[in-house]
């Protein structure tokens, strides 16, 4: 049986966990000491022994990433945070830098030590007023402490951190896109190559990074690499966020070891809402394929979550019973993908408008007989042929969703899905009733 | 490290008079110098300024991109094109409460589609418009990464979580009627539109520390975790494990 381990979250039930003092109470900031003790090399070489892969969706081994910095490049080097967070079901990060914003700090002053880098920013997402107040304070706290700025703890190091608000744009968490909008410009993805670790930030090498990565390096350093390697499985080490939303009774934060399953986490959240059963999830956000109550038992891990035709992209699991119509699901996130796109490139531009068009008809019971063929096709030009992964995404639920449940498409050439599935019984409130009915 | 004005940008400057003038534009340029010192380059400067000219209009007004320009020693054709790619940037006086219903797939699913057309009858506006009294101005969402809290209200980008059609009523007709509402996550009140604007420029307003932790949702797996006395593993006492190599991580 997999049990919960809370690290990041472990102090989030005291009320002033977000502080200094708390952080410190806790053993905060003892890793960035030891790190100032080591070689910055030495630092990339336990992350990489620790198997950290990227917790922002790709999965990349965060080590290796650091490490592919060119050596012999005279440009300083930068080290940017994203805390976009903006992928449909995910919420891991905002609540984090809420409760604990200084283990991000403290990761930000070990990553940047560890690249040496001089200069570090975070990219949050502007809608979070609260959280970025949060942060700001945090990295106010530990300037004013010399854990930041000139000279960090007697080591002969500095580093500024800037705090920086976006302005609503899904695609700036395009690690691209974002250097883009950090750089003052609209958020359109670039041309890879060059990696931003050539020519990132301001053409600089660069190592973008999410938050939850870079908040999982101190307890990495305090702990040791085989500490790490103790969670999780051998290709996917370690823990993160299971985010629950939707249809189940305790929806929330769960840090797990990465293999959980759902079966697991939903027995720990109370089930599927009262009286109901699971339909259909995503695994890790509305960019994954979904997964039906087939998956249950499918290790929450990159390889096995691969391996069952999904990915287990942020780890957020987004929890449908079957009251909900998978039609308009998917068209929801489809005219997300359609509002969202930048615009750059024809498939996706086109084909997410083309798409939600068709979808709404379907919902609205007036499909043709073709429809169906025709998102099929609209993908089939979108999938690989985009010129960044938004486009790519876009086309996970439309094409898994057809996979698993064909019928309910074909349903929406005559009957709209808000009478297959009335639209007042999936509502939070809607519980009670089915309650009582039952 | 003053990028040199292009003769366009001091020509359109020179054709310019701006409501940015006297007191408020020597109050806004030393905000401004102050973002801009904080970028190794200035022009990263430019949505946070963006930003501090939506607090100080409302919104993203023809002046407020010249006074970006001039700045920044760009010109007014390039602020627009930025100033138009993202959607918190409002071409539009935005009302004193910004009130956002997250209709993404989760939210709409769980009652955010029925919060926003109650909203949207109650108030008697569409989306994107402001009431008449220049209160409140309605707006659907995306995804605002609070989905364990469905169905999500952001007022001033502040969270206002757990929300019914008949909570969502009452919190519209407290802002119009000028009564304290507080947030679910956030700080003791909500402060205007333009103070909001203001902090997303980069300019602390003191609040942090105002309001909880955590709560609800947030604090369900570690609850479980104490119930059950589950703990990450003790870094002294672990199992004999096979040796992390550094292939591992391939
Ligand atoms: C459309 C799109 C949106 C993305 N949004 C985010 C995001 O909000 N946060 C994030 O960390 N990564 C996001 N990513 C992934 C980033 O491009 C990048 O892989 C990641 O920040 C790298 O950090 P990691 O290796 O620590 O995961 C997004 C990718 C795409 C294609
Ligand atoms: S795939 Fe979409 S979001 Fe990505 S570059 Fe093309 S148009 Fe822009
Ligand atoms: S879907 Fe509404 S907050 Fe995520």
């Amino acid at each position: 049986m997999t049990t919960l381990t809370p690290i990041l979250s472990k102090n989030w039930d005291r009320p002033d966990s977000f502080t200094l003092a708390a952080y410190r109470e806790d053993g905060g900031y003892q890793a960035l000491r030891t790190a100032l003790g080591m070689e910055p090399d030495a630092i990339v070489d336990l992350v990489k022994a620790s198997g950290l892969r990227g917790r922002g969706g790709a999965g990349f081994p965060t080590g290796m990433k650091w490490g592919f910095l060119p050596k012999d490049n005279p440009n300083p080097r930068y080290l940017v945070v994203n805390a976009d967070e903006s992928e449909p079901g995910t919420c891991k990060d905002m609540p984090l830098l809420l409760a604990n914003p200084h283990a991000l700090v403290e990761g930000i002053a070990i990553a940047s030590y560890a690249i040496k880098s001089r200069n570090a920013f975070v990219y949050v997402r502007g809608e979070v007023l609260h959280v970025i107040r949060r942060l700001r304070h945090a990295v106010a706290e530990a300037y004013e402490a010399g854990l930041l700025g000139t000279d960090i703890l007697g080591s002969g190091f500095d580093l500024d951190v800037v705090v920086h608000s976006g302005a609503g744009a899904y695609i700036c968490g395009e690690e691209t896109a974002l250097l883009d909008s950090l750089e003052g410009y609209r958020g359109q993805p670039r041309l890879k190559p060059p990696f931003p670790a050539v020519a990132g930030l301001y053409a600089s090498p660069t190592v973008v990074n999410n938050v939850e990565s870079i908040a999982s390096v101190p307890s990495i350093v305090a702990n040791g690499a085989d500490w790490f390697t103790s969670m999780g499985t051998e290709k996917s080490a370690g823990f993160g966020f299971f985010s629950l939303s939707g249809h189940v009774t305790r929806p929330g934060q769960y840090e797990a070891p990465l293999g959980v399953t759902l079966r697991e986490l939903l027995d720990m959240a109370g089930g599927v809402r009262n009286g109901h059963r699971l339909k259909f999830w995503t695994p890790g956000g509305s960019s994954t394929p979904i997964f039906t109550d087939a998956h249950l038992d499918t290790p929450l891990d990159f390889e096995s979550v691969g391996a069952a035709g999904s990915m287990l992209g942020t780890r957020a699991l987004q929890i449908f019973d079957e009251t909900t119509s998978v039609v308009r699901a998917v068209r929801g996130w489809i005219e997300f993908y359609a509002h969202e796109s930048c615009g750059k490139c024809t498939p996706c531009r086109e084909g997410n408008f083309w798409m939600a068009q068709v979808l709404r008809r379907i919902e609205a019971g007036k499909g043709t007989e073709e429809d169906v063929a025709k998102l099929l096709d609209i993908c089939d030009n979108l999938l690989g042929r985009s010129f960044c992964a938004l486009g790519d995404g876009a086309t996970s639920p439309v094409t898994s969703a057809i996979k698993y449940f064909r019928e309910e498409f074909i349903a929406g050439t005559h009957t709209p899905a808000w009478e297959l599935f009335p639209y007042q019984r999936t509502t939070r409130w809607s519980s009670e009733s089915v309650e009582e009915d039952a | 490290m003053s990028t040199p004005e292009t003769p366009k940008a001091s020509e359109e400057r020179a054709a310019r008079t701006s409501v940015f003038t006297g007191e408020a534009l020597a109050r806004l340029e030393v905000d401004a110098k102050d973002i801009i010192s904080r970028y190794p380059k200035e022009r990263s400067a430019l949505l946070p300024l963006l930003h501090l000219v939506q607090s100080e209009e409302g919104y993203v007004s023809v002046d407020g991109i010249a006074f970006c320009a001039d700045q920044l020693g760009i010109t007014t054709a390039e602020v627009t094109a930025v100033a138009t790619f993202y959607t918190m940037y409002k071409r539009r006086p935005v009302g004193d409460y910004h009130v956002g219903v997250c209709t993404n797939t989760l939210c709409a699913v769980m009652g955010g589609d029925e919060i926003f057309s109650s909203l949207k009858e109650h108030l008697g506006v569409g989306n994107d418009e402001t009431t008449e009294d220049g209160k409140v101005t309605l707006e659907h969402l995306e995804c605002n990464a609070a989905c364990d809290f469905a169905p999500v209200v952001m007022v001033n980008w502040e969270f206002f979580d757990d929300q019914t059609p008949e909570s969502a009523r009452r919190l519209v007709d407290d802002l119009r009627l000028g009564n304290d509402v507080t947030p679910t996550r956030g700080a003791n009140s909500v402060c205007t539109w333009k103070q909001a604007s203001r902090v997303l420029a980069g300019i602390d307003d003191g609040r942090a520390t105002e309001g909880v932790q955590a709560s609800g949702p947030s604090l369900a797996g570690l609850e479980l975790a104490r119930q059950r006395g589950w703990q990450a593993p003790d870094p002294a006492d672990l199992p004999a494990a096979a040796p992390a190599t550094e292939d591992g991580a391939k």
